[in-house]
């Protein structure tokens, strides 16, 4: 029962929550909504026993994701009142293209039947959540079974990274660099002159 | 409860390029920089390392060559068709290497990451070949892109280059994410990605469902664009001919092999039981290729672009063999891409000799008269494109020839005729860069030293097309083994 209030009271909130992300106009409410849409879909996490996805969620989503959202948005000053204009003179053509894809999406799912076959799942297969931890059974699947997809997407990373230093990164000639060492290495007779300065002459 | 290790032995070569690239890295990145004479020594330094990194895992690739090892709970799988075209791009690769350092370094591009990302784009390719599930294949999609767009605008300062990255990776993207929506479709309907198991889904014979189909139209549209066939060609152009020259040189043959060898690899493998699903949409992409490559590369005055028409209708030519959809088949097609990445390497090596005055020139009307300035380049130019065109006893002759026996043993007359004819469109424009090769008067001499290792690869790749026909058997049996590996039984 209050289980069943819990789910609804969440899932109604990030509902809410996500239509307001898209309809406020300011683009500082919306990053808001944003963040709590993400926190209500934890919690919903958390209903269904998976407690290791909601804070993941929380901390990736929430942390980093939106902050860095937030960060663009108060950044860059883009006008989303001009970015919305133009909206109810393509709406018709949009829609039909929309109207299209739901067509063919329920002339697919119409033709729904799974193979006899494909009965077992074809991944991994599921622990029972009885015996194991999901954080346990979530690091068997990344780094038993999936070890090599989870090795792989990390050079798939690094080569974004190598792409992004060679695409953007510019030596700026003149930039004055700190150099511990030269300035440890410094003895007083190289740093500091003495000169005997004539009275009423300057040097 | 302990995990198994899981079987590294498979993945050798793989392991060993991703642990050479980071230890490249880390290498070039300690190495003194900043002046320019730095530069281009760490740049030289780390391409004759990479060229020697790719040219061992070669070597690791065939200590493989045996029998079918899969590895890493079934997602990667060595066989010897594995093997086979991985030596191809390898090989792709290195030379693209060897004909880049002498035009990085005048062009003022020489930064040691360029040969660290071909070898990276080299890694992907091995991976997407070796796929054995819709995931891996799509990591080592991604790999290979990412890395290919970035090397397309890596000469950041030329806005043909920067657009051609940004265009390539555009469209790219839009690819990408077809392929996925395919993917997810087939693991919806099935349960499974991995493609041992699909092939047994498929294979028991239980009707077609929609959604399959769906999902299958939907990869192929992924993979065709990758390979550049119509009507998912539109970016190859402009790329080709924005991205500084050697870049596309390697675009047009490792990747092209890479992605062509997956094409093989999804269809022949986990949807073979459907052949007759999508074997007419192969046929109207092979036609289609083959029609627009021809017809299309006739009015082109820029010889890039007119090799990117001319790589859209070799993969045309190449996918007839896919179309047959059984061994001789593929058989065909191997023979076809191992003749056409030679052929291609030869050409854009001579592509990458027309200079004037330290500027690269891209006219057609350049060569003109090349005959009487340089005739042994002009030779070279005269065998790769008559190869090209298909005249025998060169070597692209008998590419071709397989491909459309094949397909006149397995009834496909309209796909061969098709195919022969458009050939002989094709053979218009590759015979007149012949004719003005000889038979015009030269403008203005082109640079005279062909630099030496332009001039090795040159010579190197021409022998190989000029004396295929006296021992074929290296590649025709590779081949054949390699198709074999795909139909068991």
């Amino acid at each position: 029962m209050i289980q069943a209030l819990a789910f609804y009271m969440f899932a109604f909130v990030a509902v809410a929550s996500a239509v307001m992300v898209i309809s406020a106009k300011n683009p500082v409410h919306s990053v808001l909504f944003l963040i709590l849409a993400f926190f209500n879909s934890a919690a919903l996490f958390v209903l269904m026993g998976a407690e290791f996805l909601a804070m993941i969620l929380v901390v990736v989503y929430v942390g980093a994701v939106a902050v860095l959202f937030m960060f663009v948005v108060m950044m860059l000053d883009i006008n989303f009142v001009e970015l919305r204009q133009g909206f109810l003179q393509y709406l018709p053509l949009g829609g039909m293209i929309g109207l299209v894809l739901l067509a063919e999406l329920l002339v697919v799912i119409g033709g729904w039947a799974l193979t006899p076959q494909a009965g077992k799942p074809g991944g991994a297969p599921i622990p029972a959540p009885a015996t194991v931890t999901n954080t346990h059974a979530l690091g068997e699947l990344f780094y038993t079974h999936y070890i090599y997809l989870f090795q792989a997407a990390g050079m798939v990373l690094l080569v974004a990274m190598i792409g992004a230093i060679v695409l953007t990164h510019r030596r700026r000639a003149g930039v004055r660099r700190q150099r511990i060492a030269d300035q440890i290495a410094r003895s007083a007779k190289e740093s500091v002159e003495v000169r005997n300065v004539p009275t009423g002459k300057g040097i | 409860m302990m995990a198994e290790v899981p079987n590294l032995v498979p993945a050798l070569p793989e392991l060993f390029l991703a642990l050479s690239i980071m230890a490249l890295l880390m290498f070039g990145v300690f190495q003194k920089g900043g002046l320019a004479e730095e530069d281009v020594k760490t740049s030289r330094l780390i391409s004759y390392l990479g060229i020697l990194v790719l040219v061992l895992a070669g070597l690791l690739e065939t200590t493989l060559a045996g029998g079918r090892l899969v590895t890493f709970s079934n997602m990667f799988v060595s066989d010897p068709f594995a093997v086979f075209c991985k030596v191809l791009v390898l090989i792709g690769s290195s030379l693209a290497i060897v004909i880049s350092q002498g035009f990085i370094e005048r062009q003022h591009m020489a930064r040691f990451e360029y040969p660290i990302l071909i070898v990276f784009a080299t890694l992907g390719m091995m991976l997407m070949i070796s796929a054995n599930d819709l995931i891996s294949l799509y990591l080592g999609l991604e790999m290979q892109s990412l890395s290919l767009y970035v090397i397309a605008a890596f000469q950041r300062d030329d806005t043909r280059s920067t657009e051609a990255g940004l265009k390539y990776f555009v469209l790219g993207a839009v690819a990408s994410g077809m392929l996925l929506y395919g993917s997810s479709l087939i693991y919806g309907f099935t349960g499974t990605t991995n493609f041992d198991k699909l092939t047994t889904v498929f294979h028991a014979g239980s009707g077609v469902n929609v959604g399959v189909i769906f999902g299958i139209v939907f990869i192929l549209a992924g993979l065709a664009f990758k390979v550049s066939a119509v009507p998912f060609h539109m970016w190859t152009p402009d790329v080709y001919e924005g991205a500084p020259t050697p870049i596309t040189a390697f675009f047009s043959v490792a990747p092209k092999i890479a992605a062509l060898a997956l094409f093989i690899r999804v269809m022949v493998g986990p949807f073979g039981g459907l052949l007759a699903e999508w074997q007419q949409i192969v046929v109207f992409v092979s036609v289609a290729s083959m029609v627009l490559g021809a017809f299309a590369a006739i009015n082109q005055t820029n010889i890039k672009r007119l090799m990117a028409y001319s790589s859209i209708g070799h993969v045309g030519y190449a996918l007839i063999g896919l179309a047959v959809g059984n061994q001789a088949g593929v058989r065909g097609m191997l023979i076809y891409l191992a003749i056409y990445l030679f052929m291609n390497v030869g050409t854009f090596g001579c592509i990458l000799c027309m200079r004037r005055g330290d500027r690269m020139v891209e006219g057609i009307n350049d060569l003109a008269g090349l005959g009487k300035t340089h005739p042994m380049l002009a030779l070279a130019v005269g065998i790769f494109m008559l190869s090209m065109a298909g005249i025998p006893p060169l070597a692209g002759f008998f590419g071709k020839l397989y491909i459309f026996l094949a397909a006149i043993e397995a009834k496909l007359y309209a796909l061969a005729v098709i195919g022969v004819l458009s050939s002989v469109v094709a053979a218009f424009y590759y015979l007149r860069i012949v004719q003005l090769v000889y038979f015009s008067d030269p403008e203005e001499a082109l640079d005279r030293p062909v630099s030496r290792d332009l001039g090795l690869v040159i010579t190197a790749t021409g022998l190989i097309i000029v004396l295929f026909f006296v021992y074929p058997a290296p590649i025709l049996s590779g081949a054949a083994a390699a198709a074999a590996a795909l139909f068991p039984g």
